[in-house]
Order: structure tokens, then sequence, then C-alpha cells
């Protein structure tokens, strides 16, 4: 029930009282009408994390690379050891 | 980058769950707390991928699983009501009450229906205002913002024919209530990243700094999962319990305070029954104020029928983790998702079902004749 999904936002609506506030997500291809009333610094071109057709945070999307970042490192410090990354 | 696929990849999920051998010394118990992290696990055979010293054991995350019986019947007897059209997630169509289930009682003609979001059944309650629409409000903080907001907007818009049913459930002290048992054997939590979304993790601090086990905030694709059990590892074998966040692509410390100050507006905190564990204090959330006239447990006089648990299900086990699903004899036999004794049998959180589904009947266990470190 947890489950939220990354939508990339493609238009947004002010409805007034933020509450109201409305974007356009799309999830892949399928879009989706989301209640942005908690993500007020939601842009068009953004992507944010949807639950039950509310956006809960907006990615970050230089914390989005930083596991792969350790991986690439990982990587380097075994070729310097000697080790074949796998 | 989308966001989601990157992190199903098998090389890297490989160099992870290698990184985690290395540092992996003597045997730990890990709990993941929420259902969708335990069907994650599952569904990539992700502890086939860990080194035999590390045990997942799967948390209470599920709120479908938690929800009282007692308050299923409320709801079925809700949803028989002719004026009524009663809307739910699509998961707790199936789940057992006493005697009969919302799946059961639609089958007899009431009008039950699934709604992606609360605010569908909010337009449903403008659109059919000779109708009562009750909305069954149930989940973790990962919900809360989007009840609430319900909840407001029907008050905003004097939407008098709409009321939630409410089964709201609260993440840190369900952990407390785990780790002060005496059966307790989990030794590192991977905390629910979505619940963290919305609350963040400072109410994490103190749970950590009392009962001396890291936390850490994490995600829900297989890479994800790996990593957050990399830096739990990597926090036990160096004797540090912190609370450190694996998911900051989504949830960052203070939460997301805009969400919090609707949700504190709306409801207000209160002790609640959860299925299987009992009543835990201050861990759940009900209307409060003026939103009291949208709740639906006020709104429809009880039924009275007493409630009845089926005497075979262990789900209060195994929402604690001291058993796995296939413990329970009646496990994929007299219990399936198509005829299900207990809830974990039915939610796409539960972990009996994510068992059923991704054929995992068995597993070794890993406490059993491991060296000791010293003798390795």
């Amino acid at each position: 029930m947890c489950l939220a999904v990354p939508g990339r936002i493609v238009e947004i609506t002010d409805g007034g009282d933020i509450a109201f506030r409305i974007g356009k997500v799309d999830f892949g291809g399928v879009r989706k009408e989301i209640n942005l009333a908690y993500t007020p610094e939601a842009e068009v071109g953004k992507y944010v994390l949807v639950h039950v057709g509310f956006a809960i945070s907006v990615i970050d999307e230089a914390e989005a690379q930083r596991v792969f970042q350790y991986l690439a490192e990982l990587g380097a410090l075994k070729e310097e050891l000697g080790e074949i990354p796998q | 980058m989308k966001f989601l696929s990157e992190y199903r990849d098998q090389k890297a999920a490989e160099q992870l769950a290698q990184a985690i051998r290395k540092r992996v010394t003597r045997p730990w118990t890990i709990m993941e707390i929420c259902g969708g992290q335990t069907h994650t696990i599952v569904k990539s055979g992700l502890e086939d991928l860990l080194p035999r010293e590390i045990t997942l054991v799967h948390g209470p995350g599920c709120p479908v699983c938690v929800t009282p019986i007692e308050l299923i019947d409320k709801a079925v007897a809700i949803a028989a009501r002719p004026e009524v059209i009663f809307c739910s997630f699509g998961d707790m169509l199936r789940v057992p009450g006493s005697s009969k289930s919302l799946f059961d009682v639609k089958a007899e003609g009431a009008d039950v229906r699934i709604v992606y979001s609360p605010l569908d059944a909010l337009k449903l309650a403008k659109t059919n205002p000779g109708r009562q629409v009750v909305f069954f409000a149930v989940g973790f903080e990962t919900t809360a913002p989007a009840n609430a907001m319900a909840a407001w907007q029907a008050d905003h818009d004097h939407v008098e024919n709409f009321s939630l049913l409410i089964s709201h459930v609260l993440v840190p002290p369900a952990m407390e209530a785990l780790l002060s048992s005496e059966n307790c054997v989990v030794q590192g939590f991977l905390a629910a990243g979505h619940v963290c979304t919305v609350m963040g993790y400072e109410e994490y601090v103190p749970i950590a700094a009392r009962y001396n086990v890291p936390i850490v905030v994490t995600g829900f694709e297989p890479m994800d999962l790996l990593e957050g059990i990399l830096m739990t590892v990597t926090q036990l074998e160096e004797g540090r319990h912190e609370v450190e966040n694996q998911y900051s692509r989504a949830v960052r410390r203070e939460g997301n305070r805009p969400a919090q100050e609707r949700i504190a507006e709306v409801f207000e905190i209160i002790p609640r029954q959860w299925r299987g564990l009992g009543e835990i204090p201050a861990s759940g959330f009900q209307l409060r104020g003026r939103f009291k006239k949208h709740d639906a447990n006020l709104r429809f006089p009880s039924s009275g029928e007493p409630a009845r648990e089926s005497p075979e299900c262990i789900a209060g086990l195994i929402l604690q983790g001291i058993k796995k699903p296939h413990d329970c004899p009646a496990f994929a036999v007299k219990c399936t998702p198509e005829n299900p004794l207990g809830a974990p049998m039915v939610s796409s959180e539960g972990a009996c079902a994510a068992y059923y589904h991704y054929g995992r009947r068995q597993t070794h266990d890993v406490h059993i004749e491991l060296p000791s470190p010293a003798s390795r």
C-alpha cells in the first residue's frame, strides 16, 4: 500500500488554494492527473514520487546517482588492487 | 534516468551483494519494516544473493494485514447498507472478516468499488449526492497525507455525504513494541522509505539509541535493498547504532513539511489495535475537531456482532518476524490467496502472499551450525 512510483511532470495547473494544485504526470507514457499540494517546489520537467494520486517528494537527481558513483569507485578500487571487476 | 529500472540492474546488485559478503563476519538478523520491501526481496530472490550469515525477517509494514478484524467487520456491515457506495483500495477486498469479506458482500449485491485515490471517492460523493460514499482509509504514514487531504477537501467543499472509515497506523510505535518484546530477534532495521519520505527520520534517532539498533531508511528496488543491507551490516560489524538514509533521492531528514502540517491539522494521535499485535499506545490516527463529522465509524452504528479470528492463522507471529510463512501448517494448503485464512495471504504487501506468489516455500535456517568467527 506504500507503493509510490516516480513520474515526470509535464504540466501544472494552479487551482487557487495550494490544496487543489494539480499536475499532469507522465509514467513511462501513461499520463495521470496528480495532486501537487505537498510538493510546492515541483516544476515541469522534474520527477516526483507519486502515491495514491499525490506527489509526496520531488526526486533529488544528484542523490539518485550516488549508488552508481559508489559502485564505479568500488570497480576502480578493485582494478587498482589487481582484482577483476565483476 | 527514470529513477526505477536503473535500480534493478543485475550486475550492480551482484556487486553490492559481494560488498556485503566481504563485510560480514558473523550472523545478523535484519528486519525490513515494509511489506513492499518484503515483496522486492522475495520476488528478486535477494536472499539467495546474501551470505548465509544474514537472516532477513519480515516486518509488520502491511496496513491491510494489521487492520483489526473488528474494523473489517464494520466495513462489511457499512458496505452492505443500500444507501452506501463503499470505496476501497483493491487490497482490502479479499481480507477475511469474521464471516465475510468485502468481496463476499459485493458478490451479494453491495456497491463496493475499488478506487486509486481517496480523491476518486470524494469525486464519487460529489457526483452521487443522494448516496453515502464511504472510503476505507487504511494505511501507514505514507498514505496519511492523501487521506488527510480527502477529509480537508470534503470539509472545504461541504461534501456532507462523504466519510472515511479510518484505520491509520504509525511505524515508530510498532518498532518500539517489537523491540521491547522479549521474543525480539531483530538486530537492525531497514526503515520504510516512503513512510520516511512523508515523516522524515528524526523520530528514529531515539529508538536507535535506546535499543542499540542501526536503522537505515531504505528504498524499494533491489539495489536499494542491497545497499540498505550493506549499510546496516557495516554498522553492525563496526558496533554502531545510528540512523542512516540510503533512500536519499526521495527522503529528506525533516520529511515533507507541508504533508506533516496537513496531517496535524486533520488527524490526532490515538492508541490503535493492530491485528496480530494487540493494542499499541499512540500508534495511529483518528480525525480531529471539525473533521470528525466525516468519520464513518461515528456516522454508522455498529452491528455488535463479536469478531472471530481464524484459530489456524499465525499472522501475529509472522508480523513480528518470529515465524516465516512456510512455518505455518496452513500455508499454501488450507490458506491461499483465493481462500485466505488471514490478511498476509491477501495483501500485495503481505509476507505470506509474497512467499506464495514467488515460490519461496522453504529456506535454510542460517542460525544453525554456523562456525564462530574465531574458528574461521
